[in-house]
C-alpha cells in the first residue's frame, strides 16, 4: 500500500496543522464538525486495513464502531479515558474474533454477505435486547480526562477544542501505528494475500490467520474510533451499528482511494465537507449521498489519493 | 402446547420461506452468472409493494399488481443491467457495492418524493378476505394460503424453465461456470440481460404479494434484503435448489423463533447462519460437495 511520499506527508502534517489551529479562528459548530470529520477519518482508516490491506470488502464493521461506542455506556460512569479507550478497543476486538474467524471461511462476496449478515445481528443485540439501552439511544457521560493520575477538568466552554485535539491526537497515531504495521513482514504478507492468497498460500502463509489477526486489529481500531464518537456527541445509538455506516466507510475508503494508507483521511474529510455542503442546498440528504456514491464509483476510480504526489510504495 | 397455533406458525413460516424464495432466487442467479452482488435488489422488493399500494388506492384491484409487478420488473431488470450493470460484471467488488448501495438510497429517495414517508397498510382484495377451517377449531387466512399457492406455482414454472428448456440449461451452465458460455458459443449478453429480467421481476413479484400481509413501509427492502443473504449464504451460492430449501428453512426458524423465543429472535436466524459456517462453509446444498 502507498504510504505518502515526502511532499504527501508535508502536505499531510499541514492539513493537520491547520485543523490544531481551528480553535482561534472557527466556531464552536466547526469546531465539532471537524471532530466528526476526525474520528470518522478513524474509522475508514480502520477499514482501510482491510480493504486495501488485504482485498477483504466487509459490510458489517460499523458493528465494531458501535461496539466501541457502547462501551462508553456500558462501562461504569465516571472513569478516566486512559480506562475506558482500551476497554473499547478490547471490546471490540473481542466481538470481532468470532466474527472474523467465521466469516473468513468464506471468500469475496460470501465474506460480504456474511460480515452484513453478523453486523446485523449485533446490531439487533442493541436494538432490541435491554443491554443497549434502548432502540432510540441513550445519553452517556462522557469519560474524565485523566491520564496517569492527572485529572484534568476541562472547562464546559473549552470541551470541543480540548476534544478536537485528542481526536487529531489520536488519529496521527493511528495513521503512523497502521503506516508502521504495513512496513512489517505481517503488513507484506497482508498485501501479498490481496494481490494473490493462494500463491501465499502455496508459499507456506497461514493465510486465514493472517486475515483473521488484521480483521481483530481493525476491529479494534474501529471501537476506538466509536469511543472517541460517543465521547465527542456524548450520545450513543444502535444506528452505529447499523450497514449504511459501513458502507459510507467503504464510499470514504474509495473516495480517498485504496492503494493509499493516508486515502480515507482525505475520503472521511471531502464526504464530511459534501454532506455539510449539500445541507445548504437541499433537505434531501439521501439524493446527494446517492448521487456522490453513484459519481464516485463512475468517475472516480482511483480516488482522491491520485491527485497528491505520489510517494514510494510502501509494501512491497 | 398450543397444536393448531403451532400449526399456523408452520404455515406462516413456510409462506414466509416461498417469499424470502421467490426474492433470494434472483439474488443468487444474478450473482452465480454475472458475478455481482445487487444490494439494490431489495429495492426492488420495495417497488414491487408499494406498486401494490398504489394499484390498490388506485383501483381497487389489487390482483392487478401481479401482472403489471412481473412486467414492470421485466422492464425495470433489462433496463438496469443494459444501462449500468453491464459495465460493472469486470469491475472490483468495492466499486459494485457501492454503485448498488447509491441505487438504494436512490430508489429510497425517489419512494420518499413520491409517496412519503408514512407506513401503509394494503387491504387484503375482498374475494380472498376469509378464513379457511383447516380443522374444527383452526382457520387460516385465505389471501395467506393463496400466496403459498402463487408461490409454488411460481416457483414451480422456475424449476421448469431451468431444468427442461434450452435457455435454462444454458444459464445452469453460466452459473456453474461462466466461461461454459463463450465455450459453447452461446450469447452472453442475451443470458445476462435475462437473468437480470427476470430476477428482478421475481423480486418485485414477492414484493407485490407481500404488501398485503404487513404493510409497506420505508426501507422494507433492506431487512429482507440481509435475510436474503443469510439464504444464499445458507444454499450455497448459484443454486436454484438450495436457495429453495434454504429459504424455506429460514423462513420456518425465524417465523418460529418470533412465536416462542421472542427475546432472541433477531439473533436466530444469525445464530443458524454461524452454525452453517462452522459446518459446511460453501453452504448446506452447495452442488458437487
Amino acid at each position: 500500500m502507498l504510504v505518502a511520499g515526502r511532499t504527501g506527508t508535508l502536505l499531510l502534517l499541514l492539513g493537520a496543522a491547520v485543523v490544531a489551529s481551528m480553535p482561534w479562528w472557527a466556531s464552536s459548530y466547526h469546531l465539532q464538525l471537524a471532530s466528526t470529520a476526525l474520528v470518522s477519518a478513524m474509522f475508514a482508516l480502520s477499514l482501510q486495513l482491510l480493504v486495501g490491506g488485504a482485498g477483504m470488502v466487509s459490510l458489517g464493521h460499523a458493528a465494531f464502531f458501535g461496539v466501541g461506542a457502547y462501551a462508553v455506556y456500558l462501562l461504569p460512569p465516571g472513569l478516566s479515558i486512559g480506562l475506558t479507550l482500551p476497554a473499547a478497543a478490547l471490546l471490540a476486538g473481542v466481538a470481532a474474533l468470532p466474527v472474523g474467524a467465521l466469516s473468513l471461511r468464506t471468500r469475496g462476496f460470501f465474506f460480504l454477505m456474511v460480515t452484513l449478515a453478523f453486523g446485523q445481528m449485533l446490531f439487533f443485540l442493541f436494538h432490541d435486547t435491554p443491554l443497549g439501552g434502548g432502540k432510540d439511544g441513550v445519553f452517556v457521560t462522557r469519560p474524565a480526562f485523566e491520564i496517569f493520575g492527572l485529572l484534568w477538568e476541562v472547562p464546559r466552554r473549552q470541551r470541543a477544542q480540548v476534544l478536537l485535539w485528542v481526536n487529531l491526537g489520536l488519529l496521527i497515531a493511528m495513521y503512523a501505528a497502521l503506516a508502521a504495521l504495513m512496513r512489517t513482514l505481517f503488513g507484506h504478507a497482508l498485501l501479498g494475500i490481496r494481490a494473490n492468497e493462494d500463491r501465499m498460500q502455496a508459499l507456506g502463509y497461514d493465510t486465514r490467520r493472517i486475515k483473521l489477526v488484521a480483521f481483530v486489529i481493525a476491529g479494534a481500531l474501529a471501537g476506538i474510533s466509536g469511543h472517541m464518537w460517543a465521547m465527542t456527541e456524548a450520545f450513543v445509538n444502535p444506528e452505529f451499528l447499523s450497514w449504511h455506516r459501513s458502507a459510507e466507510a467503504l464510499l470514504m475508503v474509495l473516495l480517498g482511494g485504496i492503494g493509499a494508507l493516508h486515502g480515507p483521511i482525505l475520503g472521511a474529510f471531502a464526504y464530511v465537507g459534501l454532506g455539510e455542503a449539500a445541507t445548504l442546498i437541499t433537505e434531501r440528504q439521501r439524493l446527494v449521498e446517492g448521487l456522490v456514491f453513484l459519481a464516485v464509483v463512475l468517475l472516480l476510480p482511483k480516488g482522491l489519493a491520485g491527485l497528491l504526489p505520489r510517494g514510494k510504495e510502501g509494501g512491497r | 402446547m398450543d397444536l393448531s397455533g403451532l400449526f399456523a406458525q408452520v404455515l406462516n413460516g413456510l409462506q414466509y420461506g416461498l417469499l424470502l424464495f421467490l426474492i433470494s432466487s434472483g439474488l443468487t442467479l444474478i450473482f452465480g452468472v454475472m458475478g455481482v452482488i445487487n444490494l439494490a435488489h431489495g429495492s426492488m422488493f420495495m417497488i414491487g409493494a408499494y406498486l401494490a399500494y398504489v394499484i390498490a388506492s388506485l383501483t381497487g384491484a389489487l390482483w392487478l399488481a401481479l401482472p403489471l409487478a412481473v412486467l414492470g420488473g421485466l422492464a425495470m431488470g433489462a433496463a438496469l443491467e443494459a444501462g449500468l450493470f453491464r459495465r460493472f460484471y469486470k469491475r472490483e467488488h468495492l466499486d459494485q457495492v457501492l454503485l448498488t448501495f447509491a441505487l438504494i438510497l436512490l430508489f429510497e429517495e425517489a419512494r420518499s418524493a413520491m409517496l412519503g414517508n408514512d407506513f401503509h397498510a394494503v387491504p387484503v382484495p375482498a374475494i380472498l378476505d376469509f378464513s379457511v377451517p383447516v380443522t374444527a377449531e383452526f382457520a387460516y387466512s385465505a389471501y395467506r394460503l393463496a400466496v403459498l399457492v402463487v408461490c409454488l406455482f411460481v416457483a414451480l414454472l422456475m424449476f421448469l424453465g431451468i431444468e427442461r428448456t434450452r435457455i435454462g440449461s444454458a444459464v445452469r451452465a453460466a452459473a456453474e461456470k461462466p466461461e461454459m458460455v463463450d465455450l459453447l458459443g452461446l450469447d452472453a449478453r442475451r443470458i445476462h440481460l435475462l437473468v437480470f429480467a427476470v430476477g428482478t421481476a421475481l423480486a418485485m413479484l414477492a414484493g407485490a404479494l407481500a404488501a398485503p400481509l404487513q404493510s409497506v413501509y420505508p426501507n422494507m427492502g433492506e431487512s429482507f434484503l440481509i435475510i436474503c443473504f443469510v439464504v444464499v449464504v445458507v444454499g450455497g451460492v448459484g443454486s436454484i435448489a438450495g436457495a429453495f430449501w434454504a429459504a424455506l428453512l429460514i423462513g420456518l426458524v425465524d417465523t418460529l423463533g418470533k412465536a416462542y423465543l421472542p427475546e432472541i429472535a433477531g439473533l436466530v436466524v444469525y445464530l443458524l447462519m454461524a452454525g452453517v459456517l462452522l459446518w459446511r462453509p460453501s453452504g448446506l446444498f452447495a452442488p458437487g460437495r
